[in-house]
């Protein structure tokens, strides 16, 4: 009903009236920022773009997480690991994508291996530090009770720091995967495939209609990941709420 | 091609030398595409870079004009939060492509548009770091500067600011990287940065590509590392952590 509305709306816009250029492809013209009709016949063509983007955002996460992840569990045992591991993580992470890209492409060529890599290195500043924040927030007291009811380190680390640390990790976690769906769109720029394609669109970037769209799915992946992982901080953190009611 | 079928170009054609890609910084080459004319050469790397700087500089002062005011006065009178933190949180969803190419297509090329939608990029972080710094100072030393007297403004510019400024810096670091990152894209809006080097590789060929790569890359630390110490030096002493 909107939609059909926000249409005639846009029909009796000046300069509208265009002849179709063919069947599939109505109004591929650029004077019309939104072309209804084209997006309603076209709207399959951005299923495997979003499929492919789904996979860079996933993959690249995970892999950016189990390294961050390991990475903070290993400087939380030894500190002298701490300043090198801040100031590494936070040079890779200011390095542009698409400069760590064409930096990347020498090696591993125009693929999305390159892509998944530089967006995977990209997340572990995020994850990392908002990991060790969460296991020093950790109140000594606590660790302190454990250490008296005999818990051993390891103990420690998985049933008491971990857990009360989970809140800044996921939220490390929402942070670095909202960012990475955005970054994905520039994937396109070695062949990485996602939603970028259907922006750049080989380097014409001229049809308003599919950068919304694309662009449209982006933010909503985005959105959608970010409920999910609230959801799942909500679902592993069940003394949060009670706390809260 | 011909070599070893499923569009497997000959190495020498694809990929490109780091030796070739300093080549290209330092000496002007002959183009890929267009016969006679040059590419590549420190004068044109220093302008490139100039262009990326400005437009960059530009984004991030319009940022700072719209976010830092608004971000003090919601911090310092403690409501717009929602606004604030849900803004910097939405900010970071936002495709940079489809901005980019959504503001060339839509509004038009130039330095004008583009400098918009790099304030778009570069508003979130400031704003919710410059939001979050101000209202995390202890609400005890903000009723001890009123109660000796200090005018709300003085509180604000005294004590709130001060006590801030690793929080705002945080966040201004945040916006610029996010800029200067997207600068990069930014030919596709008619604006030449070190960027063309990378997406436009018919014209500038692969050292040309890992040249620009090499280029952004370190124009981004660079610019990471001269925030750093610019925040080291506005940072008041009795803040500075002594031993970390």
């Amino acid at each position: 009903m909107t939609s059909a509305m926000l249409a005639a709306v846009g029909e009796v816009g000046e300069g509208f009236i265009q002849e179709r250029t063919s069947d599939t492809l109505p109004c591929q013209a650029t004077d019309k920022l939104f072309c209804f009709d084209w997006a309603r016949e076209n709207i399959g063509r951005y299923e495997e773009p979003t499929i492919q983007h789904l996979e860079l955002v996933v993959i690249s996460v995970l892999l950016g997480f189990a390294v961050a992840f390991a990475l903070a569990l290993l400087a939380h045992r030894r500190t002298w690991l701490r300043p090198p591991l801040l100031a590494g993580t936070g040079i890779l992470y200011t390095i542009p994508s698409v400069a760590f890209f064409f930096l990347l492409e020498p090696f591993t060529g125009r693929s999305s291996e390159t892509a998944i890599i530089a967006l995977s290195v990209y997340t572990l500043q995020i994850i990392y530090r908002n990991t060790m924040v969460g296991l020093a927030n950790v109140p000594a007291s606590v660790k302190d009770a454990a250490r008296g009811i005999g818990q051993t380190d390891r103990q420690i680390l998985w049933k008491v720091e971990l857990p009360l640390a989970t809140p800044e990790i996921i939220a490390g976690l929402r942070i670095a995967t909202v960012s990475t769906v955005a970054l994905a769109t520039l994937a396109t720029f070695v062949n990485g495939g996602g939603l970028g394609e259907q922006i750049f669109r080989g380097g014409n970037i001229d049809f308003t209609t599919s950068i919304i769209i694309a662009g449209g799915i982006a933010i909503l992946i985005a959105l959608v990941f970010d409920v999910l992982l609230l959801g799942l901080q909500r679902l592993v953190t069940p003394w949060r709420r009670a706390v809260a009611a | 091609m011909a070599a070893g079928g499923g569009g497997v170009i000959p190495l020498h054609h694809t990929f490109a030398s780091l030796g070739g890609a300093f080549e290209f910084i330092f000496s002007p080459q002959a183009s890929n595409v267009t016969g006679g004319t040059t590419v590549g050469g420190l004068d044109q790397v220093i302008e490139l870079t100039v262009n990326q700087l400005e437009v960059t500089v530009l984004a991030l002062a319009l940022s700072l004009f719209i976010a830092l005011p608004a971000g003090l006065y919601f911090g310092h009178r403690g409501t717009g939060e929602l606004l604030a933190v849900g803004l910097g949180n939405a900010g970071r969803a936002i495709p940079e492509l489809a901005l980019i190419a959504f503001m060339a297509a839509a509004i038009g090329v130039g330095v004008l548009n583009l400098t918009i939608a790099l304030a778009v990029l570069g508003i979130p972080p400031i704003l919710t770091n410059t939001f979050v710094g101000i209202r995390q100072v202890d609400r005890a030393t903000v009723d001890a500067a009123r109660g000796i007297g200090m005018t709300e403004f003085e509180v604000l510019r005294k004590v709130e600011l001060p006590l801030a400024i690793p929080t705002i810096f945080s966040g201004i670091r945040g916006a610029t990287v996010n800029i200067v990152a997207t600068a990069t894209i930014a030919p596709l809006a008619g604006v030449l940065t070190l960027g063309d080097f990378i997406i436009n590789r018919n014209v500038y060929g692969a050292d040309g590509v890992l040249a620009g790569a090499i280029l952004v890359a370190l124009l981004a630390l660079a610019l990471e590392f001269s925030l750093a110490g610019l925040q080291r030096l506005l940072t008041s002493k009795g803040l500075k952590p002594s031993t970390a």
